[in-house]
């Protein structure tokens, strides 16, 4: 049983770290209704960036700073020369655009600053927390949960920034409807970039604290794939979707990876690891049978 | 000049239906295939067979397909390359397991088990659109891969799901030489391509095209949504899996799960797009131009960075690559939504008027 709770909350904290990504993904996906595929190469690229300032000597926080402001250049790129130029096309033309954009940033990132596996020290350190091994003889790494309570803490704010400022007001009135938002003075393009920079941002602590546990390396553009069935659980609209859906695939793959290869193996013999490669698909897949618009996810009614 | 329809009249109905209508249309892909069939196995190289030809069909095969589902019923898919290994691994099986089985029969019978697999999960259609399913199609793209890899069935007790396929023989006759391969993947791929561009032309076609511009209009006006979805599932995974069990077989003759990755979805994706969403042409000139372009940015590159005085080492040439594909997608969404195709088009038009200007 305290394997069974060690588990779970592993794959718990592991799932805030999806959410994180995911959360990328939402934020464009409401207030542009594109979706972004490129949100795992943003998190690689902004990963290198905050490497690439740290190896040129400067400090943590300036590191950060610049860092952003590569993102938020980006995302401003972005929308002025691909977006804007794709203004009434299909939204799955504009999917397979932000394929291309994938490929072309994951082309772009190694160029600039190398492709070498770079040590990220963001000065957490990943051990047990000694009081609760103690307690409950149960491992709990405090850097998982320190990226979990940043994790929180950026989805509250974020949450405050759009429910509280007048920026955050125009974004869920360009999320509403582009043209009503248009048609009383919300400038859409400045929004647009607006949207990519904070999902810049977001992607840049995502990739900070991937990249501090894993190395940042090409790897993170992975990161994307284990977001999207979480997207997909959660729903495309809904920033809390986001956070339940991680929570949700993070806990589900780990207790299968650990509790479903023994019983196949018992069956049909061999080795059945690497199942949380695809379970959160497959399980996100039964769940939309279920619930085709996901778990928060808008009710979409269709018209002729 | 050359290119005017002005006097073909049709007097039929046989002749108002049919694929070319226009007689420069038909001598020209006449002589295609007659260059296809005869000049090319007569000149073309070793390297050429094995490099390019080979694997342009092979992959032309694979974009139709998807170019199917995607482009004409309008199912965003990005399992294709699992389908390609389904049916990779079915003709292996049914070469090595059932004794005396004809090779033509496991290419036909790996379609259909690829048909099978691609109903199975084209099932969440019926139930979600659009980046919903697209995403559900990676659920095929994992899931499948990883079934391919750990169980030791699949791949006949093979170490790590690796296939080595036996050599090829067709009513007695072997195919091993380079131009013999190539001559039997192009007759294949000639079939299943007359057979897709008849398909698209009929009711199958239309409903396919009817449920792809808006399914909820489609069902109104009386189209079964299930058969439908479900039809061009099985019919693009079919398509996949003989590309696929061609790809072992005529291709590269040893086979990994992970050569199936999500990367050769992607390609492929990239061949319809460039090629042109919604268009049988386009899927042959994307793949020749996904395939292409690698091979020329291999020659290109060196010979700009020994102009430039640039250090180009290998990872930057493929960074290059990465880069070069992506804005290419990008470049051709914005400025060509149709691609390739789609200027074949507007050269044919220029070309019926030229040299007057109207």
């Amino acid at each position: 049983m305290q394997f069974f709770f060690e588990v779970l909350i592993g794959g718990l904290l592991s799932g805030i770290m999806y959410s994180l990504v995911a959360l990328g993904f939402v934020l464009i996906y409401k207030a542009s209704g594109v979706f972004n595929f490129a949100q795992g190469a943003m998190v690689y690229f902004a990963a290198l960036s905050l490497v690439g300032c740290l190896e040129k000597g400067a400090p943590l926080w300036l590191a950060f700073i610049l860092a952003f402001v590569i993102m938020t250049l980006l995302g401003i790129a972005t929308e002025k020369f691909v977006l804007r130029k794709m203004v009434n096309q299909s939204p799955i033309a504009l999917f397979m655009a932000t394929i291309g954009l994938a490929f072309f940033i994951e082309g772009l990132a190694p160029m600039l600053w190398g492709n070498q596996v770079w040590p990220l020290d963001i000065g957490l350190v990943d051990e047990p927390i000694g009081w609760i091994l103690d307690r409950y003889n149960i491992v709990v790494s405090s850097f998982d949960l320190t990226a979990a309570g940043l994790a929180m803490a950026l989805v509250a704010g974020l949450a405050l920034f759009f429910q509280y400022t007048r920026v955050g007001r125009a974004l869920r009135a360009v999320a509403d409807d582009h043209q009503a938002a248009l048609s009383i003075g919300i400038p859409l393009q400045h929004i647009w970039a607006l949207v990519w920079a904070v999902a810049g941002f977001v992607a840049l602590v995502a990739g900070m604290l991937w990249g501090s546990r894993n190395g940042v390396q090409y790897a993170l553009t992975f990161t994307a794939l284990k977001a999207l069935p979480v997207l997909i659980l959660g729903g495309f609209t809904s920033v809390p979707g986001a956070i339940v859906g991680g929570l949700i695939i993070g806990a589900s793959e780990k207790l299968a990876e650990i509790y479903i290869p023994p019983v196949l193996t018992d069956i049909f013999g061999g080795n059945f690891g690497g199942i949380e490669n695809w379970f959160p698909y497959v399980l996100a897949l039964l769940f939309l049978l279920v619930r085709p618009e996901g778990l928060f996810g808008e009710r979409h009614i269709d018209r002729v | 000049m050359f290119y005017r329809e002005t006097g073909q009249f049709k007097t039929s109905y046989a002749a108002d239906q049919q694929i070319f209508p226009i007689r420069q249309d038909r001598i020209g892909i006449m002589l295609l295939l007659v260059v296809a069939f005869v000049v090319v196995p007569l000149v073309a190289s070793n390297y050429w067979f094995n490099a390019i030809l080979i694997p342009f069909l092979i992959f032309s095969l694979a974009a139709l397909g998807l170019n199917i589902l995607t482009g004409y019923a309008g199912q965003l898919s990005l399992g294709s390359a699992a389908f390609m290994a389904v049916g990779a691994y079915a003709a292996y099986n049914f070469q090595v397991r059932v004794e005396g089985m004809p090779i033509l029969a496991s290419f036909v019978l790996a379609g259909l088990t690829a048909a099978g697999v691609g109903i199975l999960f084209g099932l969440p259609s019926l139930r979600i659109k659009g980046f919903y399913l697209a995403v559900a199609t990676l659920a095929a793209q994992f899931f499948i891969v990883w079934c391919l890899t750990k169980f030791p069935y699949l791949s006949n007790n093979s170490s790590s799901g690796v296939i080595s396929v036996p050599g090829i023989e067709v009513f007695g006759m072997k195919f091993d030489a380079p131009q013999e391969r190539y001559l039997l993947v192009l007759a294949i791929v000639a079939l299943l391509a007359l057979a897709a561009k008849n398909m698209v032309r009929s009711t199958t076609g239309r409903a396919w095209m009817a449920v792809r511009d808006m399914d909820v209009a489609a069902e109104v006006i009386g189209i079964r949504l299930m058969c439908t979805k479900l039809l061009a599932f099985a019919v693009s995974s079919f398509y996949c899996g003989v590309a696929g069990a061609l790809y072992a077989f005529c291709y590269l003759g040893s086979v990994e799960p992970d050569g199936f990755s999500l990367d050769l979805s992607f390609k492929i994706l990239f061949m319809i797009i460039v090629g042109g969403v919604g268009s049988v042409l386009g899927s042959f000139l994307g793949a020749a131009f996904i395939l292409l372009l690698p091979i020329f940015l291999d020659i290109f590159l060196p010979w700009l960075s020994g102009v430039l005085q640039l250090p180009f080492d290998g990872a930057t040439v493929s960074h290059i690559q990465l880069m070069v594909f992506g804005a290419l997608i990008m470049f051709f969404l914005i400025v060509e939504p149709h691609g390739l195709a789609r200027l074949w088009q507007i050269g044919k038009e220029k070309l019926r008027l030229w040299p007057f200007p109207h």
